[in-house]
């Protein structure tokens, strides 16, 4: 079935197609509190609250922490719920991102990716939201504004899904993304509310043994975030990963049909793969910089160097099938990692592609390149160097760095 | 004139009323937050969600599979059931406005200890109020982290030993005063605050209908002793809540659109002053004072007795109390 819809062009900057979708998504409530480089989301949203061009609640918490919490709080009592955030900001809604997961609650966040202090630093990195890891959340990365748009929007469908229900987080580079203006195809407001829906909820037996809808409900008491001893809590994370599982194919899903209405689709929604499935040479990332990569990839691909890139939209799940697939035939694989993990063998993206590629009979070489801490530019003319690298490795059969530093003063 | 609705109550209506704070919970043996936590739910008017900080009453009525809680109830952490409160509150505000719930109302009740109110808990408790959510914050201060063992809080009374601050052979316990909390909460020029003790009961339920009543945001600090923390009998808590009021130690008031009255037990004593007793009599029940009542720190319980006096002074003051008899105690 094709019914794309007819879209309207706008002129907006990464942040304000994420507060666009917001506004689309008819979410009940905003718990939100400023930060560089995410503020322009709750400016315009506020303006939109202001306006009353939205029927939500606005709730200007006094720190990250609150706006998360008040998130996590409406968000059981039933709301939709919508955040936004960076770096140190998200750094201290940390202990409530594991109690958002926890108690399953869909709260989408956008993270508009910055570095982390110290030394105080305002710029892109993915530094913040690669800490948050391991926090029970759904992780999205955008390649630009217009997919911060479409992600914000497939967010909500995606982590209100029964077989879900997680909380799940869109990222867009700090600046590069959300500072930067680009032409945006929006939908129309009736046909996002239509797709996304009114929240549903799943029902539970709660301690009279009655069945209720698993929300904070006077007439259906359940409560909500107990303490669970060791005879419990187990089975609690148990679930939260088989839900992590269950994202893999609903965020597939979700991407198939909204390409339906909107003509966009971005890979399977987990990885985007570009010029992958022939390429010798290929580069992982994340984000941002796949648009660089991609203007090299033609331009070698131009020369007949055959080169490809494998970008990882979702992290969180991590698409362990669907990396090994498009990347054990490729010959020498240069993962980019914009965050360190200090100590590590590698950045984080890094360690995951080449735990993923183990198992595989083919074990392509594999290389981890960190870059752009901190906002710094990384241009065509490295890329090419990650390539040239790469070409090197396959002559010599063997990788003799394993973490190496792109355009760092040593 | 009337700010609140009458509510005239028997001990036997209160008694027939179903509990909605069930027991089986695993509160220790004379228990302080467990009473007050059943009497504030003897206040409960309609629909209600509650939130509670970690700590003491979170965790002894919600092992799970179990629960001690016949409402709604959300825990999410320490330090933010203000702000728990806030997003439910916005919630309940605008499922209502978009017809996706049929409730009318919905109080809001965040519950939580001294370390969730004057410590970790009072940015989240403060900037909830600044924005004026609906809701009634209730402290039940048992003076003391209690759950981690009775460590040293900000509501924790000069010279009181707790496991953070020993009497030891050189320092006599805390050396700090108990913050001003609820007078903090009446700077911040919310509609309603108010002081409430167990055993006035009559006094606390009244109190908690008055917060859930008012329009805007309401605090109740209730004294609430713990035999385990405070080195006491576990039969006297309810005795002892009432020595707090007598001795001045903990007076009911309430700050109604910021004007100050003594509630009636409190207001009763400033009339007549020579029944205040004697802060030695509420002391010396108490095991983690007992270090006070030794020749080597037999000072500093003169200075807790004028502090004790001080406070008390300035209370009367801002109640527009002139005593009859100004004499000194």
């Amino acid at each position: 079935m094709k019914s794309v819809v007819k879209q309207e062009v706008l002129a907006l900057n990464g942040d304000e197609a994420v507060a666009y979708a917001a506004k689309q998504s008819d979410v009940d409530v905003v718990a939100a509190y400023p930060i560089t480089p995410q503020t322009i989301i709750v400016e315009r949203f506020s303006e939109y609250v202001a306006n009353g061009e939205v029927e939500t609640q606005f709730v200007c918490t006094e720190s990250e922490h609150s706006a998360l919490t008040a998130c996590l709080a409406a968000s059981v009592t039933g709301a939709r719920a919508f955040t936004a955030s960076a770096s140190a900001g998200l750094a201290l809604m940390h202990e409530m991102l594991f109690v958002t997961s926890g108690c399953r609650a869909p709260v989408v966040m956008a993270i508009a990716n910055r570095a982390l202090s110290a030394p105080l630093n305002i710029h892109g990195d993915h530094s913040d939201t690669m800490a948050q890891r391991d926090s029970g959340w759904i992780q999205i990365y955008v390649e630009n504004a217009q997919e911060a748009y479409d992600s914000v929007i497939q967010a909500f469908k995606i982590a209100e899904n029964p077989e879900v229900l997680l909380p799940a987080i869109v990222g867009l580079d700090g600046f590069t993304l959300s500072h930067t203006l680009e032409n945006v195809h929006v939908l129309p407001d009736d046909v996002v509310r239509k797709f996304i829906g009114v929240r549903q909820f799943i029902t539970v037996i709660n301690h009279e043994g009655k069945a209720v809808p698993f929300r904070l409900d006077p007439e259906n008491p359940t409560t909500m975030g107990p303490i669970a001893l060791p005879n419990y809590y187990f089975e609690f994370k148990r679930q939260q990963e088989e839900a992590m599982r269950n994202a893999l194919k609903v965020i597939s899903q979700v991407n198939d049909e909204y390409a339906e209405i909107s003509g966009r689709k971005y890979g399977d929604g987990l990885l985007e793969p570009y010029h992958i499935g022939d390429a010798e040479i290929g580069i992982v990332c994340l984000g941002s910089t796949a648009g660089t990569v991609k203007s090299v990839v033609d331009e070698l691909r131009a020369k007949g160097v055959k080169a490809g890139l494998l970008r990882m939209r979702t992290f969180r799940p991590f698409p362990v099938k669907g990396v090994v697939e498009a990347l054990e035939n490729v010959k020498a694989i240069a993962v980019m990692d914009r965050s360190m993990s200090f100590g590590g063998n590698g950045g984080p993206v890094f360690q995951e592609v080449r735990n993923a590629l183990y198992d595989s009979q083919k074990r392509p070489q594999i290389v981890n390149y960190i870059y752009g801490l901190g906002g710094r530019d990384t241009n065509p003319t490295q890329i090419h160097g990650i390539f040239k690298d790469l070409q090197r490795i396959i002559e010599k059969g063997r990788v003799e760095n394993l973490v190496n530093f792109v355009g760092l003063r040593e | 004139m009337e700010m609140f609705t009458e509510w005239k109550f028997t001990a036997k209506d209160i008694a027939e009323k179903p509990d909605l704070f069930l027991s089986g919970h695993r509160a220790c043996a004379g228990c302080g937050p467990a009473t007050v936590l059943r009497l504030i739910m003897k206040a409960i008017r309609g629909p209600t969600i509650l939130t509670n900080a970690t700590g003491c009453m979170e965790v002894v009525s919600s092992i799970y599979p179990y629960t001690s809680w016949a409402l709604p109830w959300l825990h999410t952490a320490f330090e933010n059931a203000a702000a728990n409160a806030s997003g439910i509150e916005a919630a309940i505000k605008i499922l209502k406005k978009k017809g996706r719930i049929k409730y009318e109302h919905v109080d809001v009740i965040a519950l939580a200890g001294d370390g969730g109110t004057y410590d970790i808990g009072i940015q989240a408790l403060s900037g909830a109020v600044e924005r004026g959510h609906d809701f009634l914050f209730v402290l039940y201060d048992n003076e003391a982290y209690m759950n981690t063992g009775i460590q040293r809080s900000g509501g924790t009374p000069l010279g009181a030993s707790t496991t953070t601050s020993p009497a030891g052979t050189v320092i006599p316990g805390k050396l700090e005063h108990k913050k001003p909390i609820a007078d903090i909460m009446v700077a911040h020029e919310m509609p309603y605050v108010a002081t409430a003790s167990p055993y006035y009961w009559r006094d606390l339920i009244t109190k908690v209908r008055r917060g859930l009543e008012v329009d805007g945001p309401a605090f109740l600090h209730v004294f609430a002793p713990c035999p385990r923390g405070w080195r006491s009998d576990q039969a006297k808590s309810i005795e002892l809540s009432r020595l707090a009021v007598e001795t001045c130690v903990f007076p009911l008031w309430e700050a109604i659109n910021g004007e100050y009255q003594l509630s009636t037990p409190s207001k009763v004593l400033a009339l007549s002053p020579e029944k205040k007793k004697p802060v030695k009599e509420y002391l010396q029940v108490q095991g983690r004072f007992r270090h006070l009542f030794t020749p080597k720190y037999a000072k500093m319980l003169e200075e807790i007795q004028r502090i004790i006096d001080e406070r008390w002074q300035r209370l009367l003051k801002k109640c527009g109390i002139t005593q009859p008899a100004a004499k000194k105690e």
